[in-house]
């Protein structure tokens, strides 16, 4: 999608009043859930601060964590696969399941495996692909995708839940009753995961000395996807390796706090080794899924690689004016809100999508709730610049870097610096301002926008250098 | 694939950081140094807040309340781990009216039979979290995975001697890192999602009911 | 804060303008002065002062907003404060200065300057402890605090303190203050739907207050929300709080 589609879909979405409303309710409730489980703001500085060193240090050493990693998980038994791009990915998933003849999947939620577009891809296969998670099972029955990567669902009301599953689940009769509605997918899906060959997840993380991949959830679908079916396939963006099991604390406190304002999620699932001769249950096998889809590209820059800490909590969404307005779904590629615009350009290129680091009033509210301090303002300020083809001394490029490059642009900043470097200039100009600017006119292109809903900015008669110098205040 | 491997980690190793690990000051989620009372207090709290019941079997035998509590609940059966010592010590006193089911096979030998029964799954447990009101569970050959998945009531026995302040202590002291089970679990309360409307539903995918039996200094745990 | 309550209180302060004040609110500029000389400050204005350079920054434009910083941090060569009416130009200088001269020769004098930096209202309150005595009539005001006066240069209360010392100032507290009006340089331009549905729903929220003023310490907030107030026909009036606070201290001239 490229980023013109960006400002339609916003258009779109911002003419959505139920739409609007079912985002400003559901941001407003997540930011005051979070607000009141950070209210002790000692403990807050010191968790994100260990919190973002456990993610920087992690980064540090990537490449040997990852190997530490991929030792530790064989020696436990799990077979590990290494992507490079998202087919990749895709066609090491549709091998692993021919070969066990796979035909039915249950799957948690992942926002890799939506980064991959996994189920199209098995799908085309002939395999049965379930969303398990109840927010990504109501978008699989409506065929939309995510518009939040914690709440995937949470663009819709439950009276559009409750006509979807009343159309879609059969024998099920119209209910708007929460309860009722979360019944529904129970009975539907318990069957789904008896009969299923195998189950897909994600990793929240992955832990270099112990070989363990962690898991959180609140519905216990991810469980279920990684217990009772025989074949458990797990998928990872690069990123997500620490190296220590005492660094996954404060990680996991971060998360479930800012994500949904929970002290914990009601499951933590560890997993380090599949079903061990004896035991009763669990997958025969287990696979970890490695995907790069332009990390290492990410990570060759050292500013850029602090995109990479994101441990996909979702409070920059949730804190985002732009986000709660505009919706997930407006966004290209799957990430929305501050995190999508920094990760997605990255990963798409800016070719398509170098105008969505300008989709934002650089408010930094995000860069205020991040727990693990990830600079997006000031990234978001790189990639306008790697866009207008200014990779700074030492940098990697990103893909697309110069692609939006303007040399009318160009030469207005250039101008720019000319006027306010230069005292004189700056003078002559503010004199001209002041007593001719009434005459620009009112249609040129930035002035029609702004007075779309605000009234012609109006210069005022005399500069405050000409009221200092007149009021005789110092002015060396 | 390998050649995959060999690419990604080449790239990621040309651009390694050469700076300096930041330090990691892990005060703030170390013990708390809270009093045995204060742990279960808190972790009932918690607990409680996300609809997790409690039976307080201190100084009591669990087996008797656990019979009277679960007849009250017209439950179908109690799915238990044989090869236990909690699931001997059950075996050898139950005198309830609700049947006893052995989790004794593997789960392919039963699953439609076991994903039907309306009954409670019961577990031990390796100890609790005050910090979060969290159950730590360990599965092995003894205790299935799905024993606190699937079965729509979870009972867990949770020693009141075994409570930690934070699961950073609980780790460090128990000594994760040298031995994690294949599937370690932290159990919070039952299943619940908020995926509609951001309202509270219980019960989505696991159990829709979680019982906590606090035991103290019982043999069958140490 | 460490420089000047290391120093005690200065007698000499900077004063930074930015250029949308120079160029459409210079009396909140010059009020913004006034307060400061009241108080027994020494006020100096370096005449070739024009921008801190945050519009080329926002637009990824690093080379020419770091020519113009360097231009304007030369003018403030001396140690004193450097006061600004502005918390988006504060914390331009603040937080983005650094890194823009990180690792040039250049560095050691940013960070001395940077660490002279103060937004107005935060100057008054913890470096001057400023008191004020209101003279004007009854009037019911709200405060917009704006983005980078918060989350870059760290203003908290100060300009909440400062206007409940107004004895005849009711202050009401505007809903979701912390939301972002929409404004944001660029952006307002390069987005102007999105940019638009924030600023309406932040002039409803401030027609919901019921205040004859909308007090602000950021002119491009009082930008865009006076221009949506005015041309929505709402009754609020923009003001910034230099500019209020020294009408109601030392009446309208
Ligand atoms: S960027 Fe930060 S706030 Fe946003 S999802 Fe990632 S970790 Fe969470």
């Amino acid at each position: 999608m490229a980023a013109a589609d960006f400002r339609a879909k916003a258009h779109d979405a911002l003419g959505n009043r139920e739409l609007r409303a079912n985002f400003r309710r559901a941001m407003d409730g997540l930011m005051s859930k979070r607000a009141m489980l950070f209210a002790d703001r000692t403990e807050w500085t010191a968790l994100r601060a260990l919190g973002a060193a456990v993610r920087a240090r992690s980064l540090l050493r990537l490449p040997e964590l990852l190997e530490q990693l991929e030792t530790r998980l064989r020696d436990n038994g799990i077979q590990v696969h290494w992507a490079e791009t998202v087919d990749d990915g895709n066609a090491i998933f549709k091998d692993i399941l021919s070969r066990h003849g796979a035909r039915r999947v249950v799957k948690g939620k992942s926002m890799v495996s939506e980064e991959m577009g996994l189920n199209h891809a098995l799908e085309a296969e002939g395999i049965e692909v379930i969303e398990a998670d109840l927010g990504e099972y109501i978008i699989q029955l409506d065929h939309e995708t995510p518009s939040h990567i914690i709440m995937p669902a949470i663009h819709k009301n439950k009276q559009q839940i409750a006509r979807l599953f009343s159309q879609k689940i059969k024998d099920a009769e119209y209910t708007e009753d929460v309860d009722r509605l979360t019944d529904l997918a129970r009975r539907v899906l318990r069957r789904k995961f008896a009969a299923a060959d195998a189950g897909i997840s994600g990793v929240n993380a992955a832990v270099a000395e112990t070989g363990t991949l962690v898991l959180v959830e609140n519905e216990g679908n991810g469980r279920m996807c990684t217990t009772v079916p025989r074949l458990h396939i797990a998928v990872m963006g690069l990123e997500k390796v620490v190296e220590r099991l005492e660094e996954v604390p404060p990680i996991l406190s971060l998360l479930t706090r800012s994500a949904t304002g929970q002290v914990i999620t009601t499951y933590v699932n560890m997993i380090s080794g599949p079903r061990k001769p004896g035991e009763k249950d669990g997958p025969e096998e287990v696979h970890l899924v490695i995907l790069d889809n332009g990390r290492s590209r990410i990570y060759a820059d050292p500013e850029l690689r602090n995109t990479l800490r994101c441990i996909r909590c979702g409070a920059c969404m949730n804190h985002c004016p732009v986000y709660t307005r505009v919706g997930g779904h407006s966004y290209p590629g799957v990430y929305p809100g501050p995190i999508g615009k920094i990760l997605t350009p990255q990963i798409l290129g800016l070719e398509t999508t170098g105008d969505l680091p300008h989709a934002s009033s650089l408010c930094n509210a995000c860069v205020e709730v991040c727990p693990v301090e990830i600079p997006i303002a000031s990234l978001l300020v790189r990639l306008r610049s790697e866009g207008a083809g200014k990779t700074p001394h030492g940098g990697a490029p990103v893909k697309g870097a110069g692609s939006r490059r303007k040399s009318q642009e160009d030469w207005v900043w250039r101008a720019w610096a000319l006027v306010f470097r230069m005292p004189l200039l700056n003078r002559l100009s503010n004199f001209a301002l002041t007593r001719f600017g009434w005459a620009l006119p009112s249609d040129s292109p930035l002035l029609r926008e702004w007075m779309t809903v605000r009234s012609r900015p109006r210069f005022a008669r005399r500069s405050l250098h000409e009221l200092v110098r007149r009021e005789g205040i110092p002015h060396e | 694939m390998s050649d995959a491997r060999t690419a990604i980690l080449g790239r990621l190793r040309a651009a390694e950081g050469k700076t300096p690990p930041p330090a990691e000051h892990f005060e703030v989620v170390a013990p708390r140094g809270w009093s045995g009372e204060e742990k279960i207090a808190r972790l009932r709290r918690l607990m409680e807040s996300v609809h997790t019941e409690f039976l307080d079997a201190r100084g009591g035998d669990w087996t008797a309340l656990l019979q009277d509590w679960l007849a009250q609940q017209g439950l179908a059966g109690l799915i238990y781990p044989p090869d236990t010592p909690l699931g001997r010590r059950l075996a050898g006193q139950w005198s309830g009216a609700t049947p006893l089911i052995p989790y004794d096979r593997s789960l392919a030998e039963w699953k439609e039979e076991f994903f039907a029964q309306e009954a409670a799954g019961l577990t031990g447990t390796q100890g609790g979290i005050a910090e979060t009101g969290t159950l730590i569970l360990w599965t092995d050959e003894t205790q299935p995975r799905t024993l606190s998945l699937v079965p729509p009531v979870h009972v867990a026995l949770l020693d009141v001697n075994m409570l930690y302040d934070t699961l950073w202590q609980a780790m460090r002291e128990q000594g994760w890192t040298n031995a994690m089970p294949t599937n370690l679990l932290l159990v919070s309360g039952p299943s619940k999602t908020a995926d509609i409307e951001q309202t509270l539903a219980y019960g989505v995918h696991g159990p829709k009911r979680l019982l906590v039996v606090l035991v103290e200094g019982d043999p069958a745990f140490s | 804060m460490t420089h000047a309550q290391a120093s005690g209180r200065p007698r000499t302060v900077y004063f930074f303008g930015t250029c949308i004040v120079d160029l459409f609110y210079p009396g909140a500029g010059l009020a913004g002065i006034k307060l400061l000389q009241s108080a027994g400050v020494e006020v100096v204005f370096p005449d070739g002062q024009s921008c801190c350079g945050q519009p080329a920054y926002n637009s990824g434009y690093l080379d020419q907003a770091r020519a113009v910083a360097w231009a304007q941090i030369k003018l403030f060569a001396k140690d004193y404060p450097v006061v600004v009416p502005s918390g988006s130009c504060a914390g331009m200088m603040k937080t983005h200065y650094p890194g823009l001269f990180r690792g040039r020769p250049e560095q050691a004098e940013v960070e001395d300057f940077v660490a002279r930096v103060y937004e107005l209202t935060q100057f008054l309150v913890d470096v001057l402890d400023l008191e004020l005595d209101d003279l004007g009539p009854p009037v019911k005001v709200t405060w917009h605090p704006s983005c980078h006066s918060m989350r870059e240069m760290g203003v908290a209360d100060q300009p909440k303190r400062l206007l409940h010392q107004l004895s005849k100032v009711e202050l009401v507290e505007l809903p979701r203050e912390r939301e972002c009006c929409g404004f944001g340089g660029t952006f307002s331009v390069r987005q102007p739907e999105i940019s638009a549905a924030m600023v309406t729903d932040k002039i409803g929220a401030i027609a919901g207050t019921g205040a004859d003023l909308v007090l602000s310490g950021d002119c491009g907030c009082l930008m865009n929300i006076g221009g949506a107030i005015e041309k929505a026909g709402g009754h609020a009036r923009p003001l910034h709080i230099a500019e209020f606070l020294w009408e109601r201290t030392h009446g309208r001239r």
